[in-house]
């Protein structure tokens, strides 16, 4: 079955004619999620209109630790079965990734200033999201920094495996310790305790910003093909110059 | 066994053991990972906050009626409904500061005194319209601290 998804030909075909459904609901979703968010959405009754930072914050956060998830997925899928795709998968995965985090941290120090009276504070919930944030980076770096590209995949694909336990400290932080981050509003016992107006929003902007990273990263994995491709026929085109000459 | 699976076994395997490993760590370093300790915390842990010379931090509501100003010096207590604790402050509260607010402070304690260097709000989980948190203290099943 991995055979059959991990075909470059097959996966160009299906993408292409999915892309522009994906494109067309990002787009949507985007205006509509940034029109309820920062226009026609209540105040909150103690955080003004700072609670609008939210609807960056939370989806960033949550596409920060999901596509973290997917990339971790995805190099096991390379160790284990040695799809050459999934190792396009993940590296095209990882920048996105990190985007997400770098917005989740600098959303949520811009929330923090004016609500908790600081920038930064080094408790479960802010410290773990740098780790991954960092997980990331590594990942990124690593899978440069060998000569041979196949040993940089493999060695990042084990970091990325690694940082794997560091999702459930992120997403569990505020119920397992005292922190300064407050615990979850949505997915909760007892049903999401914010108000309906603001969680139209949140989950448009979620809808938006799930559809935009999915996007991307097709857009990636896809110019990665090509690149591979060049290089193939760049060998080829070299090795038949020696060839001829020799 | 094939290659596969004897590759998926180890990375199962690692992951268990990483997983494990991260718990125990997690388990044995819980006193640094805690941002704040509640009052009734303190004294469960500690006994007697004449034990304490640390700076620590205090989290919990800002006790109802008894914040008082004494020039630059803001004395209030802490609560967590069980115990309380005693703090003088000198210095800019957050804009969220009031009775029933749950705040996070940071300081040394002094004869039974808590001299906080560093006072934070802390934001419940709860977002709602003015209307709406209105209309909850209207009939009486507001939780939040009050105005």
């Amino acid at each position: 079955m991995f055979d059959w998804l991990a075909n470059p030909n097959r996966f160009n075909r299906i993408t292409e004619k999915i892309q522009p459904c994906i494109l067309f609901i990002t787009i949507i979703t985007l205006i509509s999620g940034l029109y309820f968010g920062l226009f026609d959405s209540p105040k909150d009754y103690q955080q003004g209109d700072a609670v609008r930072i939210m609807y960056v914050h939370v989806p960033s956060a949550w596409l920060a630790s999901f596509l973290y998830f997917s990339l971790a997925i995805s190099c096991v899928f390379y160790l284990v079965w040695k799809h050459p795709l999934a190792d396009l998968v993940s590296s095209s995965i990882a920048p996105i990734g990190a985007l997400f985090s770098v917005l989740t941290l600098v959303t949520g120090s811009l929330w923090g200033k004016p609500m908790w009276g600081t920038w930064w504070v080094w408790d479960a919930r802010l410290t773990s999201m740098l780790v991954l944030f960092f997980f990331y980076l590594g990942y990124i770096l690593l899978s440069n920094a060998f000569e041979r590209k196949i040993d940089g995949s493999k060695t990042a694909s084990v970091l990325a495996i690694v940082g794997l336990i560091n999702l459930p400290i992120v997403k569990f932080s505020v119920d397992w310790w005292h922190t300064l981050h407050q615990p979850a509003s949505i997915i909760k016992i007892g049903g999401p305790s914010i108000d309906d107006k603001m969680l139209l929003p949140l989950i448009l902007m979620i809808f938006a910003l799930s559809f935009f990273s999915l996007y991307m990263i097709i857009l990636n994995v896809k110019t990665k093909l090509i690149e591979k491709k060049c290089e193939a026929l760049l060998l080829k085109s070299n090795l038949e110059e020696i060839s001829k000459t020799g | 066994m094939n290659a596969k699976y004897r590759r998926l076994f180890i990375t199962i395997i690692i992951i268990l053991t990483l997983g494990l490993a991260t718990k125990l760590i997690l388990m044995a370093l819980e006193d640094n990972i805690v941002y704040f300790y509640t009052p009734n915390d303190l004294i469960e842990k500690f006994g007697d906050t004449k034990n304490i010379q640390n700076k620590i931090r205090i989290g919990g509501l800002v006790l109802e009626s008894s914040i008082k100003k004494e020039g630059e010096k803001t004395i209030f207590m802490i609560t967590d409904r069980k115990k309380e604790v005693k703090v003088v402050f000198k210095g800019p509260l957050p804009d969220l500061f009031r009775e029933g607010q749950g705040i996070v402070a940071e300081g040394m304690f002094q004869n039974n005194n808590f001299i906080a260097s560093e006072v934070l709000a802390k934001h419940d989980e709860n977002y709602m319209p003015p209307e709406v948190a209105d209309a909850l203290k209207k009939n009486n099943v507001w939780k939040g601290a009050s105005d």
